[in-house]
């Protein structure tokens, strides 16, 4: 990629791009433990199942578009949706963040040279790639791709005659594969922080992904089972779940939402972390409330594993149960709004810059706070049940998601890429990038709230003509957004082969460890393992002028 | 290209501290695993008292105390290898091992004509024998089998990774003065045990 990255650093290191290892050509790459490597091979992974992602995406708003059909039957809508979720989740938002910036950067924030154990590592991306490409597999083979819903409610997924199995063995291979991230960060974080990297030394990011990976460890085996007994179900017929045989399809939904409910905040929490990275360093600001959003994150990850319930009430539960599940709701908003008002706290007075980064984080903040404050209003449970299954669900989500965890990724793929490649994207068209994609994207998802609102029911195939106005808004929007991105991707990827070189160690006037090595990084990231005398965010011998920095 | 230099700092980087770590994180995620199993459990033995307690008592005590026997004593020939290596015995940790490994071939064994017997009987998944009982004793058979299997699959598991560590310790990899893989093993394998600890009560005493 960048060919001028030969260059070799003042010890006469080369950068870990050129620094092959003892293998050449691709095996260099699809056989190295460098985690660096590791990191770009999650991202081009990442990448490819994402743009899979957004194609079943566009064909469902596209079906949408009129009522009955449009473009497909609905049956080929069904497996659409599946995959569409299928893919999104399992593919690209869980491992996102922390499997491929994690990856990259973890080691290099605390001062190590890889993470605690590098073959593992490698196979953890072998492992995610194997379950990606098994639910392609599922399109292919005869049956078709499952079409339960990314949630694989029983007693559908043992009774439907697609390759559900395929696509459920996939996600256990996808949770195995998170489980291995998650486990190799615990340990990493534990056992190599350089001397001096004292816990309330850490960048919040690592703070982040260590919650997270407490989250990847502690919930993700249970999804593992879940899926597994409805294979064994499916396979061997043993009764389990299947109310034929006696089972109980409810016990499912709670096992199934032990994991998925955590498993938002694996999605969520690093991206939070990316944000707190980067609005200090455009602000120039020290982050306002340091220890309350490195123990928010942690306190997400206790809640956020005790209000899985919520995504039940309509199912039938005691109302002990429904209470105390409504509570638990309410209360896990407050660790999540702590780390917004610390956020303004920081922008507060700050010399705002408003570079393609930090355009993404001022929006993740916006559409998070909407997606936010709508998930509080679910928690409610007279309301939930007036908008369980409609597309307010699908709305808040994805104002969760996307434009929580996908702005996040965005913001993190503009701020880190040039750092990780030595080479500078166009930020002008990065911003008008920008622009496209916030408008598209807030012109596909509120639409939802609203029709959602007056009885839309998420995931129908058809639907009252009374709706249509709001679906063609959500549809147009859509093609916005896709615009938007195509841009801002084609910009991100011209600028990494041709665009200006970057040899700078410090780009952006960050004040974290990793703006003090080489841009790119070398093989062993630190020539020497640095000695962490001062406080997070406070290296200020970089080759950026000297920012002027409030007190704490 | 790199420059040999480069090539040599490869690091040989080692903290057994933080491989016992990663091992006992893998290990909560596999309790955690069956953790959904025992969750499954209590709740069917919960909704369904009478019919489990009827169907637990067609599966034999004995060998179920026989198993326990094979297995707690694999536990002990296991902690006797790493003693072993510990003070320098490298044979002696290698029969250990080799104990180990056939121990548990005793365990799968027992296990295969235990499953075989409940087989000929009909009390299968999907066997008509089976399905003409009541739904909590289809649900108990489907317990026992997922739950004995998944552990037996452990057992196997556990056997293959323990001949690779007699393995590594013929060819020095494992040393008196290097043993955490074995240690790591140590730590699967009564794992394995401590599970079954749990299943040999639940299946086979309470009636």
């Amino acid at each position: 990629m960048a060919s001028d990255a030969s260059a070799l650093d003042q010890n006469g290191h080369p950068s870990y791009l050129v620094n092959t290892g003892k293998h050449q050509g691709l095996k260099a790459w699809i056989l190295s433990t460098d985690h660096k490597r590791i990191g770009i091979l999650y991202l081009i992974a990442l990448l490819s199942f994402f743009a899979v992602g957004v194609t079943f995406g566009f064909l469902i708003r596209l079906e949408l578009l009129t009522p009955g059909r449009t473009i497909v039957d609905a049956q080929t809508y069904n497996e659409f949706f599946t995959l569409h979720g299928v893919i999104m989740i399992f593919l690209f938002v869980i491992p996102g963040l922390p499997a491929v910036f994690g990856n990259f950067f973890l080691p290099i924030m605390i001062g190590a040279k890889d993470v605690a154990f590098p073959r593992l590592n490698l196979l953890s991306w072998y492992l995610y790639v194997t379950g990606g490409v098994l639910v392609l597999l599922s399109i292919l083979l005869p049956g078709g791709p499952a079409d339960t819903g990314w949630t694989f409610y029983i007693p559908y997924s043992v009774r439907t005659g697609t390759n559900v199995i395929f696509t459920m063995f996939a996600a256990f291979m996808l949770g195995f594969s998170s489980i291995l991230t998650g486990l190799n960060f615990i340990t990493t974080i534990h056992r190599l922080r350089a001397p001096g990297m004292g816990w309330f030394k850490m960048p919040l990011f690592t703070w982040s992904l260590y919650a997270t990976a407490w989250i990847q460890v502690l919930a993700t085996p249970i999804i593992g089972i879940t899926l597994l007994l409805v294979i064994v179900e499916r396979v061997f017929g043993v009764g389990l779940f299947d109310p034929a045989l006696g089972g109980d399809p409810i016990l499912f939904q709670h096992l199934f939402w032990i994991y998925s409910h955590p498993a938002v905040y694996i999605m969520i929490v690093p991206a939070m972390g990316v944000i707190s990275e980067i609005i200090p360093v455009f602000a120039h600001r020290t982050i306002f409330g340091y220890k309350f959003i490195a123990f928010s994150s942690i306190g997400i990850a206790l809640f956020g594993s005790l209000v899985w319930a919520h995504h039940m009430f309509a199912v039938g539960m005691s109302d002990t149960g429904q209470f105390v599940f409504s509570l638990l709701t309410f209360l896990v908003a407050i660790p999540s709004a702590i780390k917004v008002f610390n956020w303004t706290a920081t922008l507060y007075k700050g010399s705002i810059e408003l570079e393609p980064p930090m355009l993404y984080a001022l929006a993740f903040i916006f559409l998070f706070s909407i997606g936010g404050l709508t998930g509080v209003i679910q928690g409610a449970l007279s309301v939930d049940i007036q908008i369980t299954d409609t597309s307010f669900i699908v709305g808040h989500f994805h104002y969760v998601m996307f434009g929580g965890t996908g702005f996040g990724i965005f913001a993190a793929l503009h701020y880190w890429l040039p750092k990780m490649f030595g080479r500078m994207y166009n930020k002008k068209t990065a911003k008008v990038a920008f622009w496209i994609i916030f408008v598209g994207f807030n012109t596909l998802y509120f639409p939802m709230f609203i029709m959602g609102w007056l009885g839309m029911p998420r995931r129908y195939y058809d639907y009252l003509p009374q709706f249509q106005p709001y679906h063609v808004i959500s549809t147009v929007g859509s093609w916005i957004l896709i615009t938007g991105m195509i841009i801002m991707f084609s910009n991100l990827i011209k600028g990494l082969r041709n665009g200006p070189v970057v040899t700078q160690k410090n780009i952006w006037g960050g004040e974290t460890l990793e703006w003090t090595i080489e841009t790119p990084p070398t093989h062993e990231n630190f020539d020497e393992i640095p000695i962490i005398t001062g406080g997070p965010y406070e290296y200020k011998e970089n080759d950026e002028p000297v920012l002027e920095q409030e007190e704490k | 290209m790199s420059n040999p230099q480069e090539q040599a700092v490869i690091h040989v980087h080692r903290d057994d501290i933080g491989t016992r770590m990663g091992m006992w994180l893998f290990l909560f995620t596999e309790l955690l695993l069956f953790g959904g199993l025992f969750f499954l459990y209590s709740v069917y033995r919960f909704t369904h008292q009478q019919d489990f307690h009827i169907a637990a008592k067609e599966l034999n005590t004995l060998i179920g105390t026989f198993n326990t026997a094979i297995l707690l004593t694999s536990s002990l020939t296991m902690a006797l290898s790493i003693a072993a290596i510990q003070k320098r015995n490298i044979k002696l940790s290698m029969f250990f091992q080799f104990l180990t490994i056939l121990l548990a071939l005793g365990f799968m064994i027992n296990k295969y004509f235990e499953w075989m017997h409940h087989i000929s009987m009909g009390l299968y998944p999907g066997g008509d024998e089976l399905l003409s009982k009541g739904p909590g004793q289809i649900l108990f058979y489907g317990l026992y089998y997922t739950m004995t299997g998944l552990h037996g699959l452990h057992v196997v598991i556990g056997a293959i990774v323990i001949g690779t560590m007699t393995r590594f310790t013929a060819k020095g990899v494992i040393t008196p003065d290097n043993y955490v893989k074995l240690e790591a093993a140590g730590l699967y394998w009564h794992l394995v045990d401590i599970i079954w600890i749990f299943l040999f009560p639940l299946f086979y005493l309470i009636t």
